[in-house]
């Protein structure tokens, strides 16, 4: 494995820009680390190597021309494939979509090519974002670099499997209920969902509109912060866009890289541990614990008493949305077509369409969203669920008068071997379980890993009040800290 | 809170899926099961409690009454199944518009 | 389902509204007339080249987002203001989620429980009578696309082969303006229905919100109707025509719904609840999908859009800012113009009020403008095909010529004259009398010799005047009125003739 493959976002730039090695031999130097592992990882659906070397050849003219470079310009970078990019096919991990070749630039991907950053392709995800461990995808599952039999997370699967295996130093995931975290902390990676409308929608394909949150995976915090202030800040093609300063993530990662926690309440929610959490997760979470106290962090426990119904409300919420997001697949003006033979009618082929493209937990969550939807269940499904969005927002909101972040283990368990619960969705719903409360709440959080259990990853995330992303990142970078170096350095090397 | 394999068919049809028996099968009894456990949200949040639809508390976000360019229509017409005379061609519809 | 039940000997109308109560209701959809479409930067303009006038937005294309448009929110106020609406202070968009081949999303983005506006009214002067039109609710929606049904014999949908799809109408902001049941109109119901959308169609064009052009679509009308026996309290089953498409069209189509649905309740059938089309070449309506089978449209909150909170301040200032509404405007005319209600009417049928109105502004008195509007040059208009507005004659024009008979510079034949040469000629007045010299003769010196001419051709005539058959003097006014080439008066020349001839007008005395 090249070392070019192994050096930090930051560290990357910093050499590119100092001229010590070019954008092009980087982003080579990752061409032929996924050539020689993504059959194993199958991180990637698809690799545009031309895009990649023509992006790193600006990067590298711009530079000999002496025009100044971005912090992160010449870094390449691993793009979930939910993300719309012009001129290159985007298929959300579906059927429907395969072989779409998208007429617009999502406002993120067109802010990281500003940026000078190094698309290398579109990775793997569970399709239409609706998974935690890859295995929806129509292209089959992306593998963990830690245990290859085993899930990387997801959705944002294919972007956390690229990076832990080098394959990348930098992905883009989303997160609606966990997506970027769970991935993150099971690969020994860090990954942050930011604050609902701190990072722009536009060009997202929608899984759940009032959830739905991009954000950075990365292997260091620091790089993680550098990503977050590329893609970050008001858009105004995005109602739900903040129109507000991007917090200063990449200052408090470096500040939290001291170690000094002495000005912060951290407080363990109560309710995000326990039963049904793996004794090596919680021994993991202990030590992290006790580690930010020896930061100086004044550690308090804090009670949730509605998180529990986190859980119920999301997968009312998000079905909801899905099933209106998701309608406009019908075989008319883009994706794919069924059963066109001149004997179906349009409402035919539309249904047709619709059944041979999407797959099995789509289709559950379609039939969910509809019932819950649906006149006469409205008000006890959809309506109730909102409800209780309200009163988890006011449990945070009661937490952070006694504290400045919150946190928990992200997982309740480290990854799980492919096909342990593919036939069980409320199995496989339980692995959001300590994601979901802050995705509820719109709030900032970050997933950061904490040791290892059995040899795979554990993570630990940081939750803060809206716009205090900083906050989530300071602690992460001071957790980061206290372990000398970065937990991924122990990854097989495949 | 039960959901029959009826209801489930009828869900389906309304969502332009045409699922098979033995799939109906299936989802009738996930979904069975998933409606039970997320019926819970009837045990805690009052009438009282204001709905969140929106995370972040924002108003008024309008955009001028400006025009910008459309696609060129080659590219809008590039992606579609069939296209005929710079339309989309569908096959013939049954129902009337709503 | 296009075929309707053997259809029962129709009754007449009066027959019918003796026997029972029509209700109506009118939904109407305006496209607003705003550049740019209700949540994206794609022109509106009408009659583009197909899917020319697209984007991600209102294609719907995974991953794109809507913005509003925030002119086409101010337009929604300002019709629910005109309407005597209640403005919401808080309220949001909701998706109405239904599957059809010309909405891109497969849902619409609309208002479902929480209305723009709500709870107005609009008086309607139905034959000089008010009716108070009460006003359920104002709401904002995008529009759809529009499908080209091809392979049918008559371009519909039914026996077509496939259909074709264009989307540059689809995301062109739309408000929906549904009025409360409308009751106790009796016999009027067609007449109120065709009143309430002419007037409506004033306000909007007055308010600058849409062209309304009813035949491009941008003003679209769906009549509800249902009977109830007289003297019962419970509203029938309604059904809703869609498709009309002109005024006269919401007239014919209530008529025709009263009666087609009276002569079914006679025969003891019962009124399915259900969509109908209204053919315009027929003046019928068809059956479309009945309501029965009508889909659930699982509303909920638009997610991608953040609430809409006018404040108090912004639309008082709306408010403050509306022009003066025809109403008002009649009313004001009519105190103006010195004009009675059924002079008011007659002008507002011609199409004239504006016409005199500037004609009186531009000095001519009201009565005399009215009756030039109102007689020749409606006429003219009639004659030419044309609105009395596209005269080629201005206000000031026609307010010069009825200054110049005033004084006597004109007869009221040549004043007709002058108006034709300035429609014929584009020129004023004042040129084209002197271009074709229709200046009243006035000098009797040059009158007299004209007299004393046709005495001279016609002495037979002369002598039988002198001899006091006075009535044969028209011979004589006739030849002076030709030589002078209609210019004279014929009054005076009459009187020049007799006293020349020393004959006296012939009276009656008692």
């Amino acid at each position: 494995m090249s070392e070019l493959t192994q050096l930090t976002a930051a560290d990357t730039a910093a050499k590119i820009a100092a001229g010590e090695i070019t954008a092009v031999e980087v982003a080579q130097a990752h061409l032929d680390r996924i050539a020689a592992v993504d059959d194993r990882t199958h991180a990637f659906l698809k690799v545009d190597a031309e895009g990649a070397l023509s992006a790193a050849r600006a990067v590298d003219d711009a530079r000999a021309g002496g025009k100044p470079l971005g912090p992160l310009a010449g870094v390449p970078l691993a793009l979930k494939d939910v993300v719309v990019t012009e001129g290159l096919e985007t298929t959300c991990g579906s059927k429907i979509l395969a072989g779409w070749i998208p007429p617009y630039d999502a406002t993120i991907t067109k802010r990281m090519l500003d940026a000078g950053i190094v698309i290398l392709g579109k990775t793997n995800m569970d399709e239409f974002a609706m998974g935690s461990s890859t295995e929806n995808s129509a292209y089959g599952p992306s593998h963990n670099p830690w245990d290859l039999d085993r899930v990387p997370g997801g959705s944002s699967g294919g972007s956390s499997a690229a990076v832990a295996a080098y394959e990348a130093p930098l992905a883009i995931g989303t997160d609606t209920g966990g997506s970027i975290r769970q991935p993150a902390a099971v690969t020994g990676l860090v990954g942050a969902k930011p604050t609902y409308g701190g990072v722009s929608r536009y060009g997202l394909i929608a899984f759940s509109s009032s959830l739905d949150q991009a954000g950075p995976i990365a292997r260091t915090v620091l790089d993680a912060a550098l990503l977050h202030e590329v893609i970050g800040g008001h858009d105004p093609a995005d109602s739900t866009s903040i129109d507000a300063p991007v917090p200063p993530v990449v200052l408090a990662a470096m500040a939290g890289a001291a170690g000094d926690l002495s000005a912060l309440t951290i407080a363990v929610v109560g309710e995000l541990g326990g039963d049904g959490y793996q004794p090596g997760v919680t021994a993991a979470f202990a030590d992290a614990v006790a580690r930010l106290e020896s930061s100086g962090a004044k550690v308090v426990e804090v009670s949730c008493p509605h998180f529990g119904y986190a859980l119920p409300a999301y997968y009312l919420i998000a079905p909801s949305e899905c099933s209106s997001n998701l309608a406009r697949f019908d075989a008319v003006r883009y994706g794919l077509r069924v059963g066109d033979d001149g004997a179906h009618s349009l409402e035919e082929v539309m249904s047709l369409t619709r059944q041979a493209g999407f797959g099995a937990e789509v289709k559950r969550r379609i039939i969910l969203g509809t019932y819950a939807l649906s006149s006469g269940y409205y008000d006890a499904y959809y309506g109730q669920a909102q409800r209780v969005r309200t009163l988890i927002t006011r449990d945070f909101a009661a937490a952070f008068e006694t504290c400045d972040v919150l946190i928990s283990p992200t997982t309740p368990t480290v990854a799980f071997p492919i096909g342990e619960r593919i036939d069980n969705p409320m199995s496989m719903y339980a692995a959001d379980l300590c994601t979901l409360p802050a995705s509820l709440a719109g709030l900032p959080a970050i997933s950061v890993p904490c040791g290892l259990s059995e040899g795979l990853p554990v993570g630990l995330q940081v939750m803060a009040p809206a716009l205090a992303d900083d906050r989530t990142y300071q602690v992460a970078a001071a957790l980061e800290a206290s372990y000398g170096r970065p937990l991924i350095d122990e990854v097989p090397s495949l | 809170m039960a959901i029959t394999r009826d209801e489930v068919a009828y869900l389906a049809r309304l969502a332009r899926l045409s699922v098979s028996d033995e799939e109906l099968d299936v989802f009738a009894r996930q979904l069975d099961v998933i409606v039970g456990a997320v019926a819970r949200v009837a045990e805690v949040a009052a009438d009282d409690i204001p709905p969140t639809t929106h995370a972040v508390p924002l108003t008024n976000v309008l955009r001028h009454d400006l025009v910008t360019p459309s696609l060129p229509r080659d590219k809008v017409l590039a992606a579609a199944p069939a296209a005929e005379d710079g339309r989309f061609r569908v096959p013939r519809i049954l129902e009337d518009e709503a | 389902m296009t075929t309707t039940m053997s259809t029962p000997a129709t009754p007449s109308y009066d027959d019918v509204v003796a026997r029972y109560e029509p209700v109506i209701g009118l939904e109407t959809h305006v496209e607003l007339g705003t550049a740019s479409k209700m949540f994206c930067g794609c022109s509106t303009t009408f009659g583009a080249e197909p899917n020319t006038q697209v984007c991600p937005v209102c294609l719907g294309l995974p991953g794109a987002l809507p913005v509003a448009n925030e002119i086409s929110i101010e337009s929604t106020v300002r019709i629910g203001l005109a309407l005597n609406c209640s403005i919401s202070p808080w309220c949001r968009f909701a998706r109405k989620n239904y599957f059809y081949p010309d909405m891109p999303k497969n849902f619409q983005i609309s208002q479902y429980d929480e209305p723009l506006c709500t709870d107005g009214w609009l008086d309607v002067d139905v034959d000089g009578e008010v009716v108070r039109v009460g006003i359920e609710r104002v709401h904002l929606e995008e529009d759809t696309g529009k499908s080209l049904h091809v392979g049918g014999a008559t371009g519909r949908i039914h026996g077509a082969t496939h259909s074709l799809v264009d989307y540059n109408r689809a995301g062109i902001p739309l408000v929906e303006i549904v009025t409360k049941p409308v009751e106790g109109i009796g016999a009027r119901a067609p007449e109120v229905a065709k009143a309430y959308v002419t007037e409506l169609r004033e306000i909007l064009r007055t308010l600058g919100v849409s062209d309304v052009r009813m035949e491009q679509g941008s003003l679209r009308c769906d009549v509800n109707t249902s009977l109830r026996p007289i003297g019962t309290a419970t509203l029938g089953t309604r059904s809703e025509t869609k498709n009309v498409n002109s005024l006269r069209s919401v007239e014919r189509a209530v008529r025709s719904e009263i009666l087609r649905q009276a002569a079914l309740l006679d025969v003891g059938e019962r009124i399915v609840q259900e969509t109908r089309h209204f053919q315009e070449d027929t003046g019928r309506s068809r059956s479309g999908r009945s309501k029965e089978e009508a889909t659930d449209y699982r509303y909920f909150p638009e997610p991608d859009l953040v609430p809409l909170a006018p404040s108090a301040a912004w639309i008082e200032e709306l408010r403050g800012a509306l022009p003066e509404l025809p109403s008002q405007r009649r009313h004001r005319l009519a105190t103006e113009l010195g004009a009675s209600d059924h002079d008011m009417a007659a002008m507002s049928n011609a199409g004239v009020v504006d016409l005199v109105a500037a004609t009186v502004a531009a000095g001519a008195p009201a009565a005399e403008a009215r009756n030039w509007w109102l007689g020749y040059l409606s006429q003219q208009a009639n004659a030419a095909d044309v609105e009395p507005a596209d005269l080629a004659i201005a206000p000031e024009q026609v307010a010069r010529i009825i200054a110049l008979v005033a004084d006597g510079t004109l007869s009221s034949g040549l004043a007709r004259q002058v108006v034709d040469g300035v429609v014929e000629t584009g020129q004023d007045p004042d040129r084209v009398i002197e271009g074709r010299g229709l200046r009243t003769v006035n000098d009797t010196g040059a009158l007299t010799a004209a007299v004393d001419e046709a005495i001279a051709a016609h002495p037979d005539i002369a002598e039988k005047v002198r001899g006091g058959k006075v009535a044969a003097a028209g011979v004589l006014v006739g030849a002076v009125m030709k030589a002078t080439r209609g210019q004279a008066d014929a009054q005076t020349v009459r009187s020049l003739i007799l006293s020349q001839l020393d004959a006296e007008e012939w009276t009656w005395r008692t």
